[in-house]
């Protein structure tokens, strides 16, 4: 689309000749864009493709190297992202910005307090807070405090805060990718309201459905290119797969291996119960990939975490070929041979002061030493190749913060490959992930299965529980509520068991 | 915002968008790999042409001497921090290890009570790793605690007295020795900084520090023995605290539990240990690098003598120093996240 610089009515914010390097990596190389007012303009492409830094240069968190930026016509240069804030631009992050102690209404306000000489005013306030969850068209309740916040909320009062300061325009990166899928679609709602009170709206995301659902105007882009813009309608999953990989990929998944008859069980979790789970009992057999679902807060990631004996259990055990963990430990369960990809890579899964082969080879060390000194030479092998069979792109001495996401996933798999246990619990494992390592990540798991490893898969995205599981537990409030298999295994009937309100049997109608 | 597509350098751009945070960054952990060797190197050839007595035999194989205990407890606080947590108690311990020997000393073999000394520092290392990983109770106020305790039990042994160990020349030995020309102090101290240097880098426990420095929890969820691997660190930490305190009563021949160096030794081991490049926040850290720290801020003590500067300023340098050390520290740790 050719740069006009003139202030056409709808345009809202146009981009001309972006460019922006780190490094050696160009993030944007030549970017110009144009996003009407009113509308949700999606962006799309491969981690590393340059879309956040796209937002990024909107909100004023980043300055481009050259190119120029128009607001409403009006040619700006902003060095920070309140001057931004101040052409009625925000950026609502993804990790929210919540003070724990503080409620709702407070959260939102922070930072814009109505006061007389300091001191705040609460009855203003919460006046001010109820008219605009009025406008907005959605509340939270005013009084919670951050600390209980599920990560939906609190995008809720990241967002709300944006409208505090009389934004225009919001950027929302990957704004669903820690939610379930029922606050999925409560976000969903929100970003329509937000169109339907006359806002703009910037949307980054990898859930292409999603973006299909909510976008007017979809931007592919492609190593800090931009490829297409087009009207949504126009656009499928395919579609956009293609434009952004530069080739075509088949989108579904490979199909399904199920496991053996008489496959023996694997993994056998007997009436476990701990903070947040109560008295689940599991099977995994031989080759078998045993899904997961629920909504955030069923308590799947304290099952695996329980189960995995990172968290205490009151009750019941864990059973891996055949035999108990002799320590309960999450060093006794990987003795054992049960393996867990945690939830949050970056807080539970990476050792960022190390280097990726080292964080590759830290669960598997004791093999590669004698008398506990390592042999060097034989741990950098075996990382090495275990981040080939991985497919881990990145130098092995690097440190570990320098991989994409998507390469910093696929090595936390390369740990687990170099320990080879018999069954893996995979937590969200594409979470945050482009989609070249979400297929990756997908054939490792089918693989291990494929060669007699039992794989239980957590994952809120339905789709690829239904892609990948031959079997599907469905979790509400802690409890397991409904098994499904083969041909049971749909959305309707996945999404039918985790929203139900009666734990008491009534489920079974669905 | 997510910052998982961009490199890491754009991640710390994002705090401090106005300043070039990331080309900072990767200066800053250049700076705290190298940077400790280079500004050794340079004070080391200044001193040598500006004084002709620095660079003699004698002059520098004092300072080593000097140095010993200093260099032993640097080089395991260097594990302390690497594996993520910090001790304040080492100079107590050293003061009581110190005076625990003498007094048995007293009435029994040098070796017996030498070794007595060392089990003791050992003992209170464990103890402190005890509070930390089992108690969870924050390794600074932890060991800012334990070390008054110490600091009290020695008075109580040695009932504010100063204990001469004149008339047990075999205490002596230990640091007197003469080997090579070169007394057996420093021969420990290279010895004893060898092995924790190895330790760190070659080692299955070693690297396991390394991780539960850098993240715990999933350095715990990878197996790692977090707990047990901090507990040694602390009970290494001890030990060499004691035999730091040892070696220097073998080199005066005498013990006070009044001793002031004791608290001092505290701050001039952290000092070393990060002006040698160990980040505080665990994680990353070398022992052969905590030695030229800890050399580094004698060769300024040395060398303001032999210029006959005042040792005000002397304090002044290491404070900027410690300054500079640890905001290469967080400006480098902030561009590798």
């Amino acid at each position: 689309m050719p740069p006009t610089g003139a202030a056409e009515a709808d345009v809202h914010v146009e981009l001309s000749g972006v460019c922006k390097q780190f490094g050696a990596v160009r993030a944007l190389d030549d970017v110009s864009l144009v996003i009407r007012r009113g509308q949700v303009h999606a962006l799309v492409g491969e981690n590393g493709a340059g879309k956040s830094t796209l937002g990024r240069i909107v909100a004023g968190a980043l300055s481009p190297d050259s190119g120029e930026l128009f607001v409403g016509g009006e040619r700006v240069q902003f060095r920070s992202p309140r001057e931004a804030l101040r052409h009625g631009i925000a950026a609502v992050s993804q990790e929210a910005a919540i003070v724990p102690g503080f409620s709702a209404v407070e959260n939102v306000m922070l930072g814009g307090e109505a006061q007389t000489v300091g001191i705040v005013r609460r009855r203003e306030l919460r006046r001010r807070f109820a008219e605009l969850t009025e406008t907005a068209g959605f509340s939270i309740p005013p009084d919670k405090p951050g600390a209980a916040m599920s990560p939906a909320e609190q995008q809720k009062v990241e967002i709300l805060r944006a409208l505090t300061r009389n934004a225009e325009l919001l950027i929302l990166d990957e704004p669903t990718a820690a939610l379930g899928a029922g606050e999925k679609r409560q976000l969903h709602e929100i970003v329509r309201s937000l169109v339907a009170a006359g806002k703009t709206v910037i949307l980054v995301s990898h859930f292409l459905a999603e973006v299909l659902q909510l976008a007017d105007t979809v931007t592919v882009m492609r190593d800090g290119r931009l490829i297409r813009t087009s009207p949504a309608a126009v656009e499928s999953e395919q579609s956009l797969i293609q434009a952004m990989l530069g080739r075509s990929l088949d989108a579904t998944f490979p199909d399904k291996q199920p496991p053996a008859r008489d496959a023996p069980v694997v993994m056998s979790v007997r009436e476990l119960s701990g903070q947040g789970v109560h008295r689940v009992s599991v099977e995994v057999r031989a080759g078998e990939i045993v899904g997961l679902a629920g909504l955030v807060g069923a308590g799947r990631t304290e099952f695996a975490r329980i189960a995995f004996a990172a968290d205490p259990r009151t009750s019941g055990e864990v059973v891996i070929d055949g035999r108990r963990a002799r320590r309960l430990s999450p060093r006794g369960s990987l003795a054992a041979g049960l393996a867990l990809l945690p939830e949050s890579r970056k807080d539970d899964g990476l050792i960022f002061t190390r280097s990726v082969a080292q964080n590759v080879s830290i669960a598997s060390l004791p093999r590669f030493a004698r008398f506990g000194v390592l042999d060097f030479r034989a741990e950098r092998r075996a990382a090495e190749d275990a981040m080939r069979r991985s497919t881990v792109s990145g130098r092995p001495a690097a440190g570990v913060g320098t991989l994409s996401g998507g390469n910093q996933q696929k090595a936390l798999f390369a740990r687990i490959i170099l320990r080879s246990p018999r069954v893996v619990i995979v937590d969200e494992p594409t979470r945050g992930v482009d989609v070249g390592s979400k297929r990756a990540i997908y054939e490792m798991l089918i693989e291990f299965a494929a060669l007699g490893g039992g794989v239980l898969l957590i994952s809120s995205d339905v789709e690829e529980i239904l892609g990948l599981a031959h079997r599907v537990l469905v979790m509400r409030a802690g409890r397991v509520v409904r098994e499904l298999e083969g041909e049971e295994i749909t959305e309707s009937a996945v999404l039918t068991a985790a929203f139900e309100y009666e734990p008491d049997g009534r489920g079974e109608a669905a | 915002m997510s910052n998982q597509e961009l490199p890491p350098a754009a991640a710390a751009q994002r705090r401090l968008p106005a300043l070039e945070l990331a080309t900072l960054g990767r200066f800053a952990a250049r700076g705290r790999r190298n940077g400790i060797v280079v500004a050794f190197v340079v004070l080391f050839i200044v001193l040598a042409f500006s004084s002709s007595a620095f660079a003699t035999k004698t002059n520098l194989l004092n300072i080593l001497d000097q140095q010993a205990s200093t260099l032993i407890i640097a080089a395991a606080a260097t594990l302390v921090l690497v594996a993520g947590n910090i001790d304040l108690s080492m100079g107590s311990v050293y003061v009581l290890a110190g005076v625990v020997a003498a007094q048995v000393a007293q009435s029994t073999s040098s070796t017996l009570a030498i070794l007595i000394g060392i089990l003791v520092g050992l003992g209170i290392g464990a103890v402190n790793g005890v509070i930390v990983t089992v108690l969870r109770i924050n390794s600074l106020i932890a060991t800012l605690a334990m070390s008054f305790v110490v600091a009290g039990l020695g008075s109580l042994v040695t009932s504010g007295n100063l204990i001469i160990l004149l008339g047990h020349p075999g205490f002596g030995d230990l640091a007197g020795t003469v080997v090579l020309g070169v007394k057996s102090s420093v021969w420990i101290t290279l010895a004893f900084v060898l092995i924790m240097g190895l330790l760190l880098t070659r080692t299955v426990v070693g690297h396991y520090m390394s991780a539960a420095g850098g993240n715990a929890p999933a350095a715990r969820l990878a197996g790692v023995p977090v707990r047990l691997v901090q507990m040694l660190t602390f009970t290494l930490l001890g030990g060499a605290a004691a035999l730091g305190g040892v070696i220097d009563d073998s080199r005066v021949l005498s013990a006070q539990a009044s001793s002031d160096f004791g608290q001092t030794l505290t701050f001039t081991v952290i000092a070393g240990v990060v002006i040698g490049g160990t980040s505080i926040l665990g994680g990353a850290g070398s022992v052969w690098r905590t030695f030229f720290g800890v050399l580094f801020i004698a060769l300024i003590g040395n060398g303001y003598a032999l210029l006959g500067l005042d040792p005000l300023y002397q304090q002044i340098t290491l404070g900027g120093l410690m300054l500079l050390a640890v905001a290469l520290d967080a400006w480098a740790t902030r561009s590798t996240r």
